[in-house]
């Protein structure tokens, strides 16, 4: 009976998959992966897609079940992004997508997701969407909203009595959020706001009127490559003199190319590598030995996806019951590596975040380091237009 | 205010070179072989990438320099026997299809062989502080290191072409090319030297860059636009005209990234002009382009048609 059914299957799968055929059976666990995997920014997704493989492998049955991941690129194109989602949760019966790794790419797949169903985590994207206005039931993150890291280079810069700070960020959404987030808990005054074009690789310019200023201090939004050039020029045009203040510039995707020009940049963060909980400890030192590169947060929070979702589901007793399924996701019964972890009524993170510095380990890596915690179990302001029915 | 605009200039002097080197290999493939090569950028892109692996590989910056120069031309000979030897004599928009298949190929090749993250070269010890200038104003030695390099291969171009035989042909080539062959001289040679030639600028000036920007799949498309734009303002197969256009677009537009905001906002209101300022900065090449087009249609070399 089995080896017929086998048998049928394959022949169904084999003319083409003319439709859903190979049906998901009830004790499969199907988890689709929707990262960016290829271009500029490729390492990003990359990292997130080794952190949950890294979970999966130390679980094994992810809750307890038979589990299939499905990995898929997104290509950082909206329109491939709502197709793959599509194929994911249609074709291949995704019970869970993992994904994404940016922000304009959530907007796209989120519908087609929740529509059929599935649950989606974000594991790096928290547009201030998803966590207010459209906040959804089906729609978790382990990671942040992402004014939450500019807020803490903010209230660290206004800790310090800066009054003189220079401003500078890509011209895109995420570039204004960013100084707009930074503003947010920063009150004083500004020397200079430089938006520069998105991908811009030489910032000689930008950095001459930071020489001639000499402000107080510099916050810099410049994910990717764009702030490896950044940086590396920052230390070459003989800066270093002036603090320099960011988020996403400096992180352990970036630094095997900044090396010792990051060493003593500041960033603010939700985890960093040394984060004294034995559950961190463990998962630096697996992924270390497994993929010999420390991880950064892409990948941590795609870990701490997998987790979350073995617990959820061994609470809930499988996915075929989504309410009950959301009702323990919303628990977060999991020990975070970050150690504090709960979810909102959004659906968004309430975690601790930390200022943290670049550091040469003793093993000639480049890593983060944790300098002290400046906010403690904090919520992003945007749950209070969440309107979960 | 002095300073800066002297530090700015010098700036925009300087990515303006990083143009040139880029650029003067383009028109010289484009204005005398009347072939566009919109792969042009990902050589400059493997010189790069060959120039971090030499480096890597020899422990210094030097060596890996001077290995990526035969490297890269002995790809521009490979390419040029493989491929475009097949295309000279087909329309532009074969060529631009082929070459900018070989741009995706490369592309991904290059994702293989070195992945996707950035990557980057340590600068050499020497050359990696920054000297003062003005007052509180310093400067990357480096950075200073590239311009001199520029100039250096410049005035190498202008003695080539203007006071050597080979240089005669190149710009009997660019003048008429049916003559030049009708004359007796192996055009087909000629061009595969010319190729290789510009292949091994382009590398060059991956290799000189390595050091200050990283290093990734994206860098030679960002490039090749403006490398256009420079070849089209100082005129089609003119390497003068590439110096002088490449200077132009590099000093304009780091001087309108930098003072046009400040200039706006004697006119209007701060916010505004820092949205204008905004706007307009990516825009002024473009518009000094259309300027210069519409005073001398063949660019500002170019050759009367």
């Amino acid at each position: 009976m089995t080896q017929s059914r086998t048998i049928l299957a394959l022949l169904a799968a084999s003319t083409c998959l003319a439709g859903p055929a190979a049906a998901q059976d009830d004790d499969t666990l199907t988890i689709g992966l929707l990262l960016t995997l290829s271009g500029p920014s490729a390492v990003l997704g990359e990292m997130a897609r080794d952190g949950f493989q890294l979970a999966a492998e130390e679980i094994g049955d992810i809750g307890g079940m038979t589990t299939r991941i499905i990995v898929v690129d997104d290509e950082l194109k909206p329109d491939v992004a709502t197709n793959k989602a599509r194929e994911l949760v249609q074709r291949n019966g995704a019970d869970i997508v993992v994904g994404p790794i940016f922000s304009n790419i959530m907007g796209a797949i989120a519908k087609p997701v929740v529509d059929s169903g599935a649950i989606l985590i974000s594991p790096n994207a928290g547009p201030s969407v998803f966590a207010g206005a459209e906040c959804h039931r089906n729609i978790f993150a382990t990671s942040y909203q992402n004014d939450q890291m500019h807020e803490v280079m903010g209230a660290y810069a206004q800790a310090q009595g800066f009054d003189n700070v220079f401003l500078l960020a890509p011209n895109y959404q995420a570039g204004k959020d960013a100084l707009a987030g930074f503003r947010h808990s920063y009150e004083g005054g500004v020397a200079g706001e430089i938006f520069t074009q998105l991908g811009q690789l030489d910032y000689s310019a930008e950095l001459a009127q930071i020489a001639a200023m000499q402000p107080d201090a510099v916050f810099a939004f410049m994910p990717g490559g764009m702030g490896v050039n950044l940086v590396r020029q920052y230390r070459q045009a003989g800066l270093e003199t002036i603090p320099f203040l960011s988020a996403f510039t400096v992180d352990e995707s970036t630094l095997p190319a900044q090396q010792d020009a990051a060493v003593s940049f500041l960033g603010g963060s939700n985890w960093a590598p040394d984060l004294d909980t034995p559950e961190n400890k463990a998962f630096v030192e697996a992924y270390e030995a497994k993929f010999n590169q420390v991880p950064a947060v892409y990948a941590m929070q795609a870990y701490d996806a997998a987790r979350l979702i073995d617990a959820a589901v061994r609470e809930a007793g499988g996915v075929a019951d989504r309410d009950a399924l959301i009702a323990a996701l919303e628990q977060a019964p999991f020990t975070s590596v970050r150690g504090d972890f709960s979810f909102g009524p959004n659906h968004f993170p309430i975690q601790d975040f930390y200022l943290t510095e670049v550091v040469k380990r003793e093993d000639g890596k480049f890593a983060t380091s944790i300098v002290e915690k400046i906010f403690e179990d904090y919520q992003d302001s945007y749950v209070g237009d969440c309107q979960m029915d | 205010m002095t300073s800066l605009f002297l530090l700015q200039l010098l700036n925009g002097v300087q990515f303006g070179i990083l143009l040139f080197l880029i650029a003067a290999g383009l028109t010289l493939v484009f204005g005398i072989m009347d072939f566009v090569n919109l792969a042009h950028g990902v050589i400059y892109m493997v010189g790069a990438y060959l120039a971090v692996s030499f480096t890597q590989m020899t422990g210094s910056y030097g060596l890996g320099l001077l290995l990526t120069l035969p490297a890269t031309l002995l790809i521009g000979l490979v390419l040029e026997l493989l491929v475009f030897r097949r295309l000279y004599d087909r329309p532009h928009l074969d060529q631009v299809l082929a070459t900018f298949g070989l741009v995706m190929i490369v592309t991904e090749g290059v994702q293989i062989i070195w992945g996707a993250a950035p990557l980057s070269v340590a600068m050499p010890e020497a050359l990696s502080g920054s000297i003062p200038l003005i007052g509180q104003m310093r400067y990357p030695v480096f950075r200073l290191v590239v311009i001199g390099a520029g100039l250096a291969t410049a005035l190498g171009l202008y003695l080539i072409i203007g006071h050597t035989r080979i240089g005669m042909r190149l710009r009997a080539g660019a003048t008429s090319r049916a003559m030049v062959s009708a004359l007796g001289v192996d055009i087909h040679k000629l061009f595969t030297v010319i190729f290789a030639f510009g292949a091994m600028l382009a590398g060059f000036a991956g290799a000189m860059v390595a050091p200050i920007l990283t290093v990734d799949p994206g860098m030679g498309e960002q490039v090749l636009i403006l490398a256009f734009v420079v070849i089209v303002i100082g005129g089609i197969g003119s390497v003068r005209g590439a110096f002088a256009g490449a200077l132009l677009v590099g000093i304009v537009d780091t001087m309108g990234r930098s003072f046009g905001p400040i200039l706006l906002r004697l006119v209007m209101e701060p916010a505004a002009a820092g949205q204008a300022g905004r706007v307009l900065a990516p825009m002024l090449v473009y518009i000094l382009m259309a300027a210069i087009l519409a005073a001398r249609p063949t660019g500002l070399f170019g050759q009367k048609t």
